[in-house]
């Protein structure tokens, strides 16, 4: 066979492809069966996020947020809701704040379980998505008891949260808490010191903190090439700084380290939501569940049923909504993925002029070439796995 | 902490020289307007300056206001680990003037670059790849774009006797709806005619 004969292979994997977590459509040169070079092709969920927000009132775009990075939903709502509350210079009550740390915690457990476990499938394991999927449907029904939807929950308002949670709820939650490290024990025997998982992650999809830095990886990603850096502890937001938690960082930056990180941060989760419901359970933690400034928040329905300005502030807060200085925010929390971010114009009515979301999973993806350059053609669903890829954020 | 902000916008302002149009901080966040032909020199100066260190990169994003003789602004995001602190930068731009590309300084700027191009069409120069990202194959107009209707102009469906996915102009079964809502809820400040005499609160 002459020379001439060598040739690279062009391959498309997806877009409906299982390993693809959702809709990407990947160009993979190969030479070989090792990957020479990776186009992601992306957009095929793009749905214009940020332009149907700016049509919106700021309380008709939230349930845009869930749909975002549906792993976990209440995290992107967050974001937006912190945005607006900085232009407004509204201060959310401490109850709220201890609810929102709550279920934010608990959709990062959300995320993190689908991720690690859906990510052991990618490398071969069948039973860790089946484990994992049975503590993330538990954690559906506290997102269900709570606002009334399994996912797309939209519970967060800005000003505090939509309604309050009950006492049962609280209880419920917190023997979730108790019993949940027995399945991270489990996983961790299972799948963390598992000898395939390991051949299969250890030292593949390595990444430098330079390199982290330069194309914008945030999260997991930076914790696991080493950096301590985590938006709850350097930027705190909401109640962070008076909770007690552990920001874990991995040592060598490959898959194997960013899913450890994932587990460890599973366990913190808990312990936060164990001290956001103790804290919640206090007489310092009763109170109001969301700013009482009647202009921004609407009144309780038993306040509209008898006080005719109450009534009248229910309908123009529902009909034209509230209105926001100008100004212009950019507001970056550390949800499961990495920095949300959202960067909100505003121009003083009741809409916003350009909402701006930064994904995090949108500068991972980009990633995607060089971290799988010289690796071999099945090593690419595993760094796509790790790399915690949600199509509903990416392509917004 | 603004304190600080300050003093960096200073020093970056000064450093900078003529490049810096204006700076300001609002809301805590410091915005630095730069002229598009320095946002090299000014982003590279960003990244290595010891003051500075923004050495991670966060965000390309472009936004429209029709009403300006350059109608794009495109905003830079970057965060430095180190002071742990963030900064804005704005470069003004129009549908023709390319804006030179950051990709050098920040390889991950690349698909915000492009995105930024796809939804509002700005040009950047130097840009290796500057394809369209996350619009369909083949599309048409820069969606993001204040003139572009939310709508849009094309819609796709599966048409069974061609056998194939066809585009056809949007059709809206009720027309799309609008409300203005911008008409006083507080009440008049104006003094009503014939009420001149009337105690002002």
């Amino acid at each position: 066979m002459g020379e001439h004969n060598i040739r690279n292979f062009s391959i498309n994997f997806g877009p409906q492809h299982p390993a693809a977590h959702g809709v990407l459509r990947l160009v993979l040169e190969l030479d070989g069966e090792v990957v020479e070079r990776v186009d992601p092709h992306i957009g095929l969920l793009h749905r214009g996020t940020e332009k149907l927000c700016e049509y919106k009132t700021y309380l008709q775009a939230m349930p845009y947020f869930d749909r975002l990075d549906y792993c976990a939903p209440m995290s992107q709502e967050h974001g937006f809701c912190l945005a607006a509350e900085k232009l407004i210079g509204l201060e959310v009550p401490r109850r709220g704040q201890l609810i929102r740390v709550l279920f934010l915690e608990l959709s990062r457990i959300m995320s993190h379980l689908l991720n690690v476990t859906t990510q052991a499938m990618d490398v071969g394991a069948l039973t860790p998505p089946l484990w994992g999927f049975e503590e993330r449907e538990k954690l559906m029904i506290f997102y269900e008891r709570v606002s009334g939807s399994r996912m797309h929950a939209n519970y967060f308002r800005v000003g505090g949260v939509r309604q309050d949670v009950q006492p049962e709820l609280l209880d419920d939650i917190e023997e979730w808490c108790h019993h949940f490290p027995t399945v991270l024990d489990d996983l961790d025997n299972l799948v963390m010191n598992n000898r395939i998982f390991k051949q299969r992650n250890v030292d593949v999809g390595l990444v430098s903190l330079e390199d982290c830095w330069k194309w914008g990886f945030s999260g997991v990603m930076v914790r696991g090439s080493g950096a301590a850096w985590d938006l709850r502890k350097t930027q705190p937001y909401e109640c962070y700084e008076e909770l007690d938690f552990d920001i874990p960082i991995g040592k060598n930056g490959d898959n194997y380290d960013r899913q450890i990180i994932r587990m460890h941060e599973m366990r913190q989760s808990t312990r936060i939501m164990l001290q956001c419901i103790a804290k919640l359970r206090e007489p310092a933690g009763q109170g109001p569940i969301s700013a009482e400034d009647g202009k921004i928040v609407p009144p309780s329905r038993k306040d509209m049923k008898r006080s005719m300005e109450a009534l009248i502030q229910h309908f123009k807060l529902f009909t034209e909504g509230f209105h926001v200085p100008a100004g212009e925010v950019y507001v970056a929390t550390e949800t499961p993925k990495g920095e949300f971010g959202v960067y909100l114009v505003s121009d003083g009515t009741n809409k916003p002029y350009r909402v701006r979301i930064r994904p995090p999973g949108f500068a991972h993806l980009q990633g995607m070439d060089f971290m799988c350059r010289g690796h071999m053609l099945a090593d690419v669903a595993g760094v796509l796995g790790s790399l915690d890829i949600v199509f509903g954020e990416v392509d917004r | 902490m603004s304190a600080e902000l300050q003093a960096l916008g200073e020093h970056v302002a000064s450093s900078l020289g003529e490049a810096v149009v204006d700076w300001a901080i609002a809301y805590g966040d410091l915005t630095m307007v730069v002229r598009g032909q320095d946002i090299v020199r000014a982003i590279s100066f960003l990244h290595d300056d010891p003051q500075c260190r923004f050495v991670s990169f966060i965000d390309i994003c472009g936004a429209d206001y029709p009403g300006r003789e350059k109608r794009f602004d495109v905003v830079y995001h970057l965060l430095s680990p180190q002071h742990n602190r963030r900064i804005r930068i704005k470069v003004e731009a129009d549908e023709v003037t390319p804006v030179p590309s950051i990709i050098g300084i920040f390889p991950g700027a690349n698909w915000f670059e492009r995105e930024t191009y796809d939804m509002y069409g700005v040009l950047f120069s130097g840009h290796p790849d500057l394809r369209r990202i996350l619009t369909d194959y083949g599309f048409e107009g820069h969606p993001f774009r204040k003139d572009f209707p939310l709508t849009g102009y094309v819609e796709v469906r599966y048409d069974d006797a061609e056998g194939r996915v066809v585009y056809e102009p949007v059709k809206l079964p009720q027309e799309f709806r609008n409300f203005d809502f911008l008409s006083p809820w507080e009440g008049t400040d104006y003094v009503l005619p014939g009420d001149e005499k009337a105690p002002q609160s």
